[in-house]
């Protein structure tokens, strides 16, 4: 296949980037997108040329480095499909592809189309985990968990941190990332003792980070390579306002039980 | 002592949270839209003819020995400002998180209903200015006569281009309630997959029975059924 490609090039976060055209010849349908990359940095590294800065690691969809925005489309055209995983076949011999880096103030550019993600981390340091005793494993099943409440925690949990729903949301709001991180602890027994504590903490940080905020565009469901559902941004708005209602009730609070 | 370790922002507070303006702006759009309902019902008496809608626009006047749309006026504005200033922070933010865009987008999911919120939330402002000055105030009215508001209706009416602007407005209404009264029910978190489709269904339903039932009023004067 032969494709042109319109590139965002730039060099680091403080000089503006511009859009290059690349010619990409005798691409093979059955690369992938990051493999034809390679290919196209090969050749641009033999012609003395500064290679393609883009994220990548586990090249199986699963660790969430990869994404660019293809033709207007967080990870490409296909549904559910990380960049990684897409593949060339999924293009027509003589396309014309638009490479984009994520577009959100919270992501600044790095480099060509690698885009800081570390505002997602921070978020989950702020709440994005369990308290819990160190000592020997306890008994697995020990504590029952409701079948459907696992599986909705587990659908949450899919989340990859890859920021396709940032790229993708008309307001480069990060809710549906928040959103599921916040789920996925809170529909379980182990992420009951800080519920409330977490969602406060958690959306102070995602605002904290200058992320924009949901209009209920779906656009982020869309763009999700996991299929995160905005019920989970429902989940995350109820516990919000449930924890924001009830925040100060001293029963309420882990520790006060103590007793000394 | 406490075990955990998660500690909020000091600064942070539910009315300055993106989650909190969503639920006042919610909680405001539930009650406007509570009143643009009720506001049709009770104008659908012009359809009754003139004694009736006078004596309405009286009852409206007097109840509570005159107190009632007092108070129902402070609740309204009330509603309005937090609503306004809701959606102006929240969009000058979101405006603010994306200071470059992409070159190629592609809507996959978005409505044309929820593209145009905002903008359609603006032209509904103006709307509501011109509405009250047409019909409240009278002097956006060719011929306002105090207190014989189905006069005032009809000969609002016959002007053509009045009867347009409002028809364009209730158009406007329809797309923002269509999203909006959605929208409320995830912003509050009042969802489940499972009503997911009735609630979508139920407000494309009130919303385009919002929108026939009030341009029914202009277009009823125009036709000469009402007159």
């Amino acid at each position: 296949m032969n494709l042109t490609l319109h590139v965002w090039r730039q060099q680091n976060a403080r000089t503006p980037g511009r859009f290059v055209t690349y010619e990409a010849h005798d691409i093979s349908p059955d690369m992938s997108f990051l493999e034809m990359l390679d290919v196209v940095n090969e050749r641009l590294i033999e012609g003395g040329e500064d290679p393609i800065a883009f994220d990548h690691d586990c090249r199986e969809g699963i660790c969430g480095t990869c994404g660019v925005v293809v033709n207007g489309r967080p990870h490409g055209p296909r549904e559910r499909t990380t960049a990684c995983q897409l593949h060339m076949r999924s293009f027509a011999d003589g396309d014309s592809i638009t490479i984009e880096p994520w577009r959100a103030k919270a992501f600044p550019v790095l480099k060509d189309l690698i885009v800081d993600r570390g505002a997602l981390d921070r978020i989950i340091a702020a709440g994005g985990f369990i308290s819990a005793p160190i000592g020997s494993a306890p008994d697995a099943n020990a504590i029952p968990v409701r079948k459907v409440l696992a599986e909705l925690s587990m659908d949450a949990a899919a989340c990859i941190g890859c920021g396709a729903c940032v790229a993708a949301c008309p307001n480069a709001s990060a809710m549906l990332f928040t959103a599921a991180k916040v789920s996925h602890l809170g529909l379980l027994p182990q992420g009951q003792p800080e519920r409330f504590d977490r969602v406060r903490a958690m959306v102070a940080q995602m605002d904290a980070e200058a992320f924009g905020s949901c209009t209920n565009h779906e656009e982020c469901e869309a763009a999700c390579p996991k299929g995160i559902t905005v019920e989970t941004i429902g989940r995350m708005n109820a516990d919000y306002v449930m924890a924001s209602l009830t925040v100060g009730r001293r029963a309420a609070r882990l520790g006060d039980s103590g007793g000394g | 002592m406490t075990v955990s370790a998660l500690a909020l922002r000091a600064n942070a507070t539910f009315i300055g949270s993106t989650v909190g303006r969503k639920v006042v702006m919610a909680v405001t759009g539930a009650i406007l839209i509570g009143f643009v309902f009720v506001h049709m019902i009770g104008n659908m008496q012009l359809y009754l003819g003139p004694e009736a809608l006078n004596h309405y626009a009286v009852f409206l006047r007097t109840f509570l020995h005159g107190a009632g749309i007092w108070i129902f006026r402070a609740v309204m504005l009330t509603a309005v400002v937090l609503h306004v200033w809701a959606a102006t922070t929240l969009t000058l933010d979101s405006w603010a998180a994306r200071p470059q865009g992409y070159r190629l987008w592609e809507p996959k999911e978005s409505t044309y209903a929820s593209r145009t919120l905002r903008w359609g939330g603006v032209l509904l402002a103006l709307f509501i200015v011109y509405h009250l000055l047409h019909f409240t105030v009278g002097s956006a009215h060719p011929d306002f006569r105090e207190g014989d508001v189905y006069h005032n209706v009809v000969a609002g009416f016959q002007v053509w281009y009045a009867s347009a602007i409002y028809i364009a407005a209730m158009i406007a209404l329809g797309l923002h309630l269509d999203h909006g009264l959605w929208s409320l029910f995830q912003t509050l978190g009042l969802q489940h997959p499972r009503y997911k489709r009735y609630i979508r269904l139920f407000a494309h339903g009130f919303a385009l029975l919002i929108v026939l039932g009030n341009i029914s009023f202009p277009i009823a004067v125009l036709t000469g059924v009402v007159k």
